[in-house]
């Protein structure tokens, strides 16, 4: 076999730091090749660098052995190179057909003409398995049809190296296993995949080899075979990774947050079901609970409906035996609840505000930090700097530095180091490590862990099996608005659990824990 | 101590920033004069430069004068920037609280020493009256402030001259306008007569100054400041924060509205013979404070020299009728600075990375203390 596309010795260097290297990545004709790398490692300008998007200092790129000159995307796209962005760039309200032809539009006398086309993209979704019906429109389909879409639109441009950036985010565990099928299709009729990822167990399952990054180093390129998840992960960290939460029998106590009955109204024009229908849960002092689902059945209305920034058509909640359903965010959050929210730049973080303001932004009105109404500054940076010291967020300018600029682990880390250094009594964490890398979701599963063992109740809310499996002492599973299962995690297998979140299988009766 | 140091900086890239827009448009203003008239662009452009100087300190009183009501129309805006509103109502504002002003100051004669304490107040009220309407609008009704504010616009202008011709007591019918307010109602000159000799200046420019610090503390010390700019960052994460966006936006537009007011009473009972005119004309003050809030970034303390430098310019420009130029000029001539102005953010964004590439440490404080001998320099004249 020989290597369709090299990266050889690739530097590139932006001011201030180097992000690429002197990085070598070699791909084999018909290979899954895995990219594996924390964020910020130098994956994305890689690609950039292939992509002709950034001019590399040092080094060559070769495609079937001849050294090329790649300096737009046009040019990559002539060599057969083709990407799958993480997030999707289709059109909402055209059809499949027209979204794959889109930029190449076969045109006679100026009219469209679209039979050709057609014939091409349906031979093709039957070759690979696809099927996709081209006159769907995209808004009508679910997000894996759209990612299949982004493929055959790399397939009918004749694309021979294929790129999946992240391609499993978005998906459900089962369109995950049908994902990986099509990827090793696509191998057997003699395409290249590289495959980028930071989950290590997909690349065990569906790669033949894996090169990795480490702060803009190539750190090595092994064969999958040969080395096991622990070995990876270590490669990509720079030191040993503890895979699996370690963590201790939970002994739940007095139940915390009490929800009983919730029912919220969808806000969405002509919309009349209810997004939360009928929700009853209790999570205790000292245990941690995680709500599984398929992303959009009312978890997040289900959360805001708790935390207050969101709306209830009825029923009720309870915080230490207090109905709190109709106090204000303020008094929730001074009253025991820390809320680590879903969307970090959108309800987590003022942007622009520097870390220290944002590190008080559920605090800074209280007797500490100022005086009757005046920001105490020094005692605000005082406090800042503690919670950098605590919990390691790392930044440019310490304090001082605007989140904005500052990485998505260490945002998130902020976001932590706030709501948990408030000593809370229910944290309601949703998504906590969404698009974070081995090491941080290592340590923010670790302190949410330690809240719990120090009396805190959790409620997690996440869509990653791993993370259900792995972190909660208990699992409900949510579906269209409804809690339907209230499961142990020690005594179901994922499989079952996703048949659950799926909805096609529900918990008889009513579940009081 | 260390935090201190670094907000200093990002300011100084701003004030860069701004002064490569005010260069370019200076620039571009010569080029307009050469175009308009070649003989005379070089002394034309020296008068837009010194001209307000002409008359020494007497000069320089005026600029004073004129600053006054645009510093605060552009710390109006400024504010509402912000807190993420764009107050476009200034111009209504500014004519209701004049309205207000001269009402105090031609009925309420038996007030004796307080009287201009009190037809101020009443500026205040009635401006912060015509922000609260868009702010209670777009607060509950998620109306958008800036269509709003346009109409409060309109509504204020024709409410006072509606009111000014209908209400006796107040109108001049030979000119057509409001009456004189009476003398106790005038803004007392504070001293500064004395310094500048011969100006209309008056202490309506001390007034608007301490408006500007008090502003600049209330944004940046207080914790009301805390939250109306984190409203004005992020209206979602502020919720999130449990901070009350609802009253944060009617507030702000309040104080935003209060401003303006202000600013119409300082100018109506500045005793120059200004009075309210029955044209149907929104009053331009409000607009040029749009322009040096974008000049000053937003920042009450640049807001306040910014508002001088325009006072500057325009002051330089009446003189520009010397070498046969319009006074449109000059106009042209802001709005050029203005529309760089505009891109301050992108040229913040270019210094700074030229800064990154190149100057060391060393040069930044190099660049750093040319800056500040700039500010200076400006403070001066």
């Amino acid at each position: 076999m020989r290597y369709i596309i090299e990266m050889l010795n690739i530097t590139k260097e932006f001011p201030g730091i180097i992000a690429n290297d002197n990085i070598t990545l070699q791909i084999m004709e018909g290979e899954i090749h895995a990219f594996l790398g924390e964020n910020g490692a130098g994956k994305s300008t890689l690609m950039s660098v292939l992509f002709g998007l950034y001019q590399p200092e040092k080094g060559m790129i070769k495609i079937k052995g001849e050294e090329v000159k790649i300096t737009s995307p046009l040019d990559a796209n002539k060599y057969g190179i083709g990407m799958v962005h993480q997030h999707f760039k289709l059109v909402h309200n055209f059809t499949v057909l027209q979204n794959i032809v889109l930029g190449m539009e076969t045109v006679k006398n100026g009219l469209l003409k679209m039979d050709e086309a057609r014939e091409k993209i349906v031979m093709l979704s039957e070759k690979y398995n696809l099927f996709v019906d081209p006159d769907a429109l995209i808004e009508d389909i679910t997000v894996g049809m759209q990612q299949r879409v982004e493929i055959l639109k790399m397939l009918y441009r004749d694309n021979e190296i294929l790129i999946f950036d992240e391609p499993t985010a978005v998906l459900t565990p089962q369109e995950i296993v049908e994902l990986m099928a099509i990827m090793k299709g696509l191998v057997k009729e003699g395409k290249s995949v590289l495959f980028i990822t930071h989950k290590l167990n997909e690349i065990k399952q569906v790669a033949d080899r894996c090169t990795v990054l480490r702060r803009g180093k190539y750190i090595g390129t092994v064969d999958v075979a040969d080395v096991d998840l622990e070995q990876m992960s270590e490669m990509m960290v720079g030191r040993k990774v503890n895979l699996v939460v370690e963590k201790g029998e939970a002994h739940p106590t007095d139940v915390v947050l009490d929800v009983k009955n919730l029912v919220v109204k969808s806000t969405r024009e002509g919309h009349t079901k209810n997004v939360v229908n009928d929700a009853s849960f209790q999570v205790r002092k000292g245990e941690i609970v995680c709500i599984a689902g398929i992303d959009g059945n009312g978890q997040t209305e289900l959360i805001h409906a708790i935390t207050g920034l969101g709306g209830i058509k009825s029923g009720c909640v309870m915080i230490n035996g207090e109905d709190v359903t109709k106090k204000s965010v303020r008094y929730k959050n001074t009253h025991g609840l820390s809320h680590i929210p879903e969307d970090r730049h959108k309800y987590g973080l003022v942007l622009d505000y520097n870390l220290a303001y944002n590190l008080v932004l559920q605090q800074y009105f209280e007797k500490n930090f100022q005086n009757h109404g005046f920001m105490k500054n020094d005692k605000i940076y005082e406090y800042a700097e503690q919670l950098i010291e605590k919990y390691d967020i790392r930044s440019g300018q310490g304090a001082n530095s605007r989140t904005r600029d500052m990485s998505g682990g260490n945002q998130q880390k902020a976001i932590v180091a706030r709501e948990l250094n408030k000593a809370p009594d229910i944290i309601l964490a949703v998504q906590p490590v969404r698009g974070l890398d081995v090491g941080a979701i290592e340590y923010i599963h670790k302190e949410l862990v330690k809240q719990r063992d120090d009396g805190a109740a959790i409620l997690v809310v996440s869509l990653e099996l791993d993370e259900v499996m792995n972190l909660s002492d208990r699992i409900l599973v949510i579906f269209e608005g409804e809690i339907v299962a209230n499961l142990d995690p020690k005594k179901i297998t994922v499989q079952e659990l996703g048949l659950y979140m799926a909805g096609s299988k529900r918990e008889g009766g009513k579940h009081e824990s | 101590m260390n935090h201190k140091k670094k907000t200093r900086r990002s300011s100084n890239m701003g004030l860069a920033s701004s002064t490569f827009a005010i260069a370019i448009g200076l620039l571009f203003g010569f080029i307009i004069l050469l175009l308009s008239n070649p003989t005379q662009a070089l002394p034309g452009f020296a008068a837009i430069l010194t001209g307000a100087m002409t008359h020494g300190i007497k000069g320089i009183g005026q600029v004073f004068y004129y600053a006054t009501p645009i510093i605060l129309t552009g710390l109006s805006v400024g504010f509402a920037f912000k807190t993420g509103l764009f107050n476009i109502g200034s111009s209504g504002q500014f004519i209701v609280g004049a309205f207000g002003a001269v009402y105090v100051g031609i009925m309420w004669t038996s007030l004796g020493g307080i009287h201009w304490i009190v037809a101020l107040l009443a500026a205040i009220i009635l401006g912060a009256l015509w922000g609260f309407v868009p702010g209670l609008l777009k607060a509950v009704f998620n109306v958008n402030e800036v269509i709003s504010a346009i109409m409060m616009n309109y509504i204020g202008m024709y409410v006072v001259n509606y009111t000014t011709k209908a209400y006796a007591p107040l109108f001049n019918n030979l000119r057509n306008e409001s009456n004189n307010v009476a003398v106790a109602a005038q803004i007392p000159k504070m001293g500064l007569d004395k310094i500048f000799v011969g100006s209309s200046l008056n202490g309506g420019i001390i007034i608007a100054i301490v408006v500007v610090i008090l502003m600049h503390f209330v944004l940046n010390k207080t914790t009301f400041g805390y939250e109306l700019k984190a409203v004005g960052y992020n209206r979602d994460a502020s919720k999130y924060a449990g901070i009350n966006e609802k009253k944060g936006i009617i507030l702000s537009m309040v104080i935003s509205g209060a401003i303006s007011g202000l600013a119409g009473g300082l100018l109506y009972l500045a005793g120059t013979g200004k009075h309210i005119e029955i044209v149907d004309v929104l009053a331009s003050e409000g607009f040029t404070g749009i322009s040096v809030a974008l000049l000053g970034l937003s920042n009450p303390l640049t807001i306040l020299a910014a508002g001088i430098f325009i006072a500057y310019l325009m002051a330089g420009g009446f003189y520009l009728q010397l070498f046969e130029f319009s006074t449109e000029i000059i106009d042209i001539i802001v709005a050029v600075i203005i529309y760089f102005s505009a891109f301050a953010l992108m040229v913040k964004l270019l210094i700074i990375r030229m800064n990154t590439h190149k100057l060391d440490k060393q040069e930044l404080k190099e660049e750093k203390a040319k800056n500040k001998k700039d500010i200076h320099r400006k403070g001066e004249i």
